[in-house]
């Protein structure tokens, strides 16, 4: 994996969070306090227009570069979160060398780690966590079994979406949607709706049979 | 939406720049990263720093001066700021006796004021505020909100400051103002917020939203609109509930500061009114109000609606509360 694919992927994203707008915004709006797609755009923004200085860069050192803008940038919980996910992930990252499905996993795992750790929070509390937690579990056991990409892509995909639906019944007890208590059952979490949305652009892009070795 | 805007991306960056022109004898505004600071940054003090979203005005920047802040961080509207801020911030106005944090217990304020103060290399500490009793919580839980009773930490906190208090000190009486200071607010009608251009929620034009947060996020129950009197009753009764639930001691003759705070659409008219009603419930109640304050100190951009705050008072409150304070939202005695 190249940084190539880091810059097409961040483009990706940006574009499925633009497409998205009116189901980030009506989350948001019914129990969160109605920034969360601007601070996305916000972010993805920052990230697609980094690209001149990270090109060059090897990707663990693009990543926490990406963090870095993130956490000067976004704000809020979503700033904090999102760069210790990338800074961290940044130090696991592999070398060349050695990057493989497993040692991706891995150095994903380790952001979704930083994350919990920063937010103090796991699974089952209506948050971001309940797509990326059942997410990277999913893609180390895969990774372990020597999945192909296209296979481990697909079914993170569909974990993603189970994990994001999962929040629909939950009672909110970190986040902003955590004073709504009972209130917020019955709607999906904005954040793990984004992460949803990011980690299906990421894969679609990944496992297309075009992109097998481009990046 | 209609509202005084020029550019969307230039709303935050033109309003703290006609705030720190307006008062210019008090603050300096240094950009990328944003934050504004006293004119005159006092020595040999400790220097307290709090910040969030902003639309909060004139939380917190109009707080900055003697007697309250140092410097305050400025993030987008609704959205806490960033680390750099705080950490630009410190270096620029800590002094040896250390930095305070202020922050308001959300969870974007305290990840990123958690992160500088990781990163900062002075001696720091920090003091959450966590006045808002709407959310049915324990003490010190982290779904409690710290709103406008922050505006009291700060007053008496920044006195302390002056003299020459330690760290120690200064977030010791932060948590005993925000321990014996509970709020409860109430919407009339959402807020906007310009970049998104519409109303952060939907509200029917016969209800309100019982124990709202300052972003307009929902409170404990959205009820009919009702005459003022049973509005305040419920603020006042959710507030003695919890003063109950934190064991303040109500014995003897209890005296309290009573904070009527305007969210931003809601005339003063109106505040004076919840004022009276909330003054007269809570002398039932055997509580003398001795300190008042009323009026708009914590917003939420253009969101019609007041939160009431009521501190116990004790004799260190008082006088922290009474000493003299120079800024752009509070001044008195000098």
């Amino acid at each position: 994996m190249h940084t190539a694919f880091l810059l097409d992927a961040a483009k990706a994203v940006q574009k499925s969070i633009l497409d998205n707008e009116a189901a980030l915004e009506s989350l948001d709006r019914a129990i969160g306090d109605g920034d969360h797609y601007i601070n996305m755009v916000r972010g993805a923004q920052a990230i697609v227009s980094m690209e001149d200085e990270l090109t060059s860069l090897s990707v663990a050192l693009a990543l926490n570069k990406i963090g870095l803008k993130l956490l000067s940038t976004l704000g809020g919980a979503s700033g904090a979160l999102m760069a210790s996910f990338f800074i961290s992930m940044a130090k696991q990252w592999p070398t060349a060398e050695n990057t493989n499905p497993l040692s991706i996993a891995l150095a994903f795992d380790a952001g979704v780690q930083a994350i919990m750790l920063r937010g103090k929070a796991g699974l089952g509390e209506k948050t971001m966590l309940d797509v990326l937690i059942p997410v990277s579990q999913q893609f180390k056991l895969l990774a372990e079994k020597k999945q192909s990409t296209p296979l481990i892509c697909k079914a993170i995909i569909d974990t993603a979406d189970q994990g994001l639906q999962n929040t629909r019944d939950l009672i909110a007890t970190k986040g902003r949607a955590a004073g709504l208590g009972e209130r917020a059952i019955g709607h999906l979490d904005p954040g793990a709706k984004s992460c949803q949305l990011i980690i299906t652009a990421i894969c679609q892009l990944a496992s297309h049979p075009i992109n097998s070795t481009r990046y | 939406m209609k509202k005084f805007i020029n550019k969307l991306d230039d709303v935050l960056i033109e309003s703290l720049s006609g705030f720190a022109q307006a008062h210019a004898d008090l603050v300096n505004l240094s950009l990328n990263p944003h934050f504004l600071s006293r004119k005159k940054p006092a020595a040999n003090k400790v220097a307290l720093i709090s910040g969030g979203g902003s639309g909060h005005e004139p939380l917190h920047a109009g707080y900055i001066g003697y007697g309250m802040l140092d410097a305050a961080c400025p993030g987008h509207v609704f959205t806490s700021p960033t680390p750099d801020q705080m950490l630009t911030a410190a270096e620029h106005i800590a002094s040896d006796k250390g930095v305070l944090f202020i922050v308001k217990n959300y969870a974007g304020d305290v990840m990123n004021f958690e992160m500088a103060a990781e990163m900062l290399s002075v001696e720091n500490a920090t003091v959450y505020t966590s006045d808002d009793c709407a959310v049915v919580n324990s003490t010190y839980t982290e779904g409690r909100r710290g709103v406008a009773g922050t505006v009291i930490v700060e007053k008496c906190v920044g006195s302390l400051a002056e003299t020459g208090a330690s760290l120690a000190d200064c977030k010791a009486l932060g948590e005993k103002v925000n321990v014996r200071t509970s709020s409860m607010g109430v919407a009339l009608t959402s807020c906007t917020v310009p970049a998104a251009g519409r109303p952060t929620f939907a509200i029917g034009d016969n209800e309100i939203e019982m124990g709202v947060g300052i972003h307009g996020e929902p409170g404990r129950h959205r009820v009919k609109m009702q005459e003022a009197d049973a509005i305040v009753n419920e603020c006042v009764k959710a507030i003695l509930a919890d003063w109950q639930q934190k064991q303040l001691c109500l014995k003897g003759q209890p005296e309290a500061l009573l904070l009527v705070n305007g969210f931003g659409a809601t005339p003063l008219m109106e505040l004076y009114l919840i004022y009276h009603s909330a003054a007269t419930l809570l002398k039932k109640h055997g509580i003398a109000i001795s300190r008042s304050l009323v009026g708009n100190y914590t917003t939420a951009l253009d969101m019609a609606g007041a939160s009431v705050s009521l501190c116990l008072l004790d004799d260190e409150i008082k006088h922290h509360w009474d000493s003299p304070v120079h800024t752009a939202a509070l001044r008195w005695g000098c």
